[in-house]
């Protein structure tokens, strides 16, 4: 049995506590009036850590925040819309920017210096949330498709994993804190504790308001604040109630020896709960990412995210393992194992580049300005990030785990994920940020402390809960072939290591 | 020549192919040919045959696969017919790039796919409407063959293979 060392424990709850003080620091710097957001942005705003970004950064904030401004005021939407997808044509230069800037500003007349400073304030309020939001869903959802790759391999029944199951269980404990955490952010955000969804705004679904937004309004037989967490909390249910279950069954077959009566329940509720996934992890990702810019739609979003996802969730299963093995709770894992998993690593990074293509591609062609101005905000405002990211996501796994010696060396792996869970945390990034925070984003203490935060959680969640159980299901009927697992083309160098 | 000699040792298991292989190759016996009906995983090795060079070649025919679809789409989009492509007249070959991703992905697969197949069947000394060249028809149905020269060591082989399970065993004159 594996002991959840003092060490870990104190580490894990030493990034919890430093999370808890840089999401603290980002709450307390947000301004709370109009007049302190201004200064921020006139004084030091870019100072931290903006880099390339900071000689234009005043410029194209305003830029940006007259552009989403005027979305959600709509009746000059139009407008700025197309200026802004004009530049893209022409590859936007710093002096284009500026050009721009300007006619947007005159378009749209005098009183848009105040209303401009009131959302540049409110950008930056929503900031610390949208840190903390960002690390939420990248751990909830790493959780929650660990959960999901853990009922597949129980539905196919496969047989290579089973040395792997607690692995998995332990790290879906993650699901319950994270899913505790959302709950709180689901409620907050429906009781207008914070602006990150522009739809929940004052007066959006009001038409005598100037706020009025007809778009939004013809969408409000979804878009409406009840439903909304009614739903969250539907998905957060069925997740939760799965993975309750799954994880007391899957225990319970080590010692019941009932003729596998038990395994075939399980497998069942694995069909049905993947099922419901399909469905419940699709809808929660319009609700929760998509909904942050109510206007864009994309029918691929789900896939996208489930893509985005699921190469996270493959990549922290391979550390978790990697990191187990290397202290020695997991002799049965050998190094066929681990270039599974590092095939599925690089098999799902370049499912994940089609899916992203694929939905870029269809709104580049296409050329429709509502399409257009999500990737038009993601391609001005975060372009760095945003080229870095497909060159993380794509290009490094590809030439990192294209060979397959590689694929079963602990060290490539752990190199290879590193990448593929930063280029994926940013893809993330780039998914919530410009919905939240426009142009006013900047990567800093509030985001380190959210990821630590959340990371402290997951540390201290997954390897108590991997202390819990034997970490050999050895009630599984495939736990034989999953011992004696070899794929004929590598060599098991770390068995020659420990056995010779 | 008592080299023209060839002893065919039977077998309808593949995992016991693979031991047999192993088997007589550490007896120092020279296999002179395994005929499966379907690939066995780790044969190559275990016979001490060289890896394959296939993937070079793979990558390469890819390679060019991707340099014609890039001249391709260059020459007829671009230079050849300038072409307004998605409503935006740019002219240009990068900008317009991700239109023809799908063109390149497609042309770096059919290059790599077929040629290599291509280049298989060359190196396997095959081709449409060639005589078959496998000693038994029983291998391409459900038994294994292994071939192994013979040096006046008859009696010895015979013991050895059939020790490792062969179901049949044959000394047949090889022309």
């Amino acid at each position: 049995m594996y002991q959840f060392s003092g060490k870990l424990k104190m580490f894990s709850i030493a990034l919890i506590v430093l999370g808890v003080l840089g999401i603290g620091i980002g709450f307390y710097n947000a301004p709370s009036t109009v007049e302190e957001a201004m200064e921020m942005v006139s004084s030091a705003d870019h100072g931290d850590g903006h880099g390339a970004e900071a000689s234009h950064g005043t410029a194209s904030n305003e830029e940006h925040s007259s552009q989403s401004h005027s979305n959600e005021k709509h009746s000059s939407g139009t407008h700025s819309t197309d200026d802004v997808h004009e530049e893209n044509h022409d590859e936007v230069t710093k002096d284009s920017h500026q050009s721009d800037d300007h006619s947007v500003n005159e378009a749209h007349g005098g009183n848009h210096d105040d209303a401009h400073a009131e959302h540049v304030f409110h950008q930056l309020q929503n900031r610390p949330w949208s840190a903390v939001y960002v690390a939420l869903l990248f751990f909830l959802g790493i959780s929650l498709l660990v959960l999901a790759f853990y009922a597949i391999q129980r539905v196919a029944q496969a047989g290579w994993s089973i040395v792997l199951f607690r692995v998995m269980e332990a790290i879906t404990a993650n699901l319950v804190p994270t899913s505790i955490i959302m709950l709180v952010v689901i409620v907050l955000t429906a009781m207008h504790g914070n602006h990150l969804f522009a739809w929940m705004g004052e007066g959006v679904f009001d038409k005598t308001s100037e706020n009025f937004d007809p778009i939004v309004y013809g969408k409000r037989a979804w878009l409406n604040v009840p439903w909304w967490v009614i739903r969250s909390v539907f998905y957060l249910l069925v997740w939760n109630a799965y993975r309750m279950l799954i994880r007391r069954n899957s225990i319970k077959e080590d010692t019941v020896n009932d003729g596998y009566k038990l395994y075939k329940k399980n497998y069942n509720m694995s069909v049905v709960f993947l099922f419901l996934f399909m469905i419940t992890e699709s809808m929660a990702v319009w609700d929760w990412i998509m909904g942050l810019d109510p206007h864009w739609f994309s029918t691929l979003f789900g896939w996208y995210v489930l893509a985005t996802l699921l190469v996270s969730a493959i990549t922290v299963i391979a550390f978790v393992t990697i990191y187990l093995r290397s202290k020695g709770y997991l002799p049965k894992v050998n190094d066929s194992h681990i270039h599974d998993l590092a095939k599925f690593m690089f098999g799902f990074s370049v499912f994940w580049t089609y899916l992203w293509f694929a939905q870029f591609m269809l709104i580049w062609y296409a050329d429709i300005p509502e399409e257009t101005t999500y990737f038009v905000l993601r391609f001005t405002e975060y372009k760095t990030l945003f080229l870095s990211m497909l060159v993380m996501n794509f290009v490094f796994p590809i030439l990192l785990l294209i060979n397959s010696d590689f694929k079963s060396r602990p060290w490539f792996v752990i190199i290879g994920g590193l990448v593929i869970l930063a280029g994926h945390y940013v893809d993330l990034f780039i998914m919530i940020m410009p919905g939240t925070v426009g142009g006013s984003w900047s990567f800093g203490i509030p985001e380190i402390g959210a990821t630590f935060f959340f990371i402290g959680i997951f540390i201290y969640t997954v390897f108590s809960a991997f202390a819990k159980a034997d970490p050999v299901p050895k009630g599984n009927p495939f736990l034989h072939e999953s011992e004696h697992f070899h794929y004929f083309n590598i060599e098991h160098h770390s068995e020659e290591d420990n056995q010779h | 020549m008592s080299s023209s000699k060839v002893i065919h040792a039977f077998y309808n298991d593949d995992e016991v192919v693979l031991d047999a292989v192993k088997k007589v190759k550490a007896a120092n016996h020279h296999i002179e040919e395994v005929f499966c009906p379907f690939p066995v995983h780790g044969l190559d090795k275990a016979m001490g045959l060289a890896p394959t060079r296939i993937a070079i070649t793979s990558f390469m025919y890819g390679i060019t696969g991707l340099g014609i679809a890039i001249w391709l789409t260059y020459y007829t989009m671009i230079a050849d017919w300038p072409q307004d492509i998605g409503g935006k007249p740019s002219f240009s070959w990068a900008e317009n790039m991700p239109a023809f991703v799908p063109i390149m992905f497609e042309l770096t697969v059919f290059f790599a796919a077929h040629l290599m197949v291509i280049t298989f069947y060359m190196r396997s000394r095959i081709w449409p409407f060639k005589k078959a060249e496998n000693p038994d028809p029983r291998t391409t149905d459900d038994h294994f063959l292994m071939e192994i020269e013979l040096h006046d060591n008859e009696e010895e082989l015979t013991a050895l293979l059939n020790e490792t399970g062969a179901v049949e065993i044959n000394v047949v004159d090889k022309h």
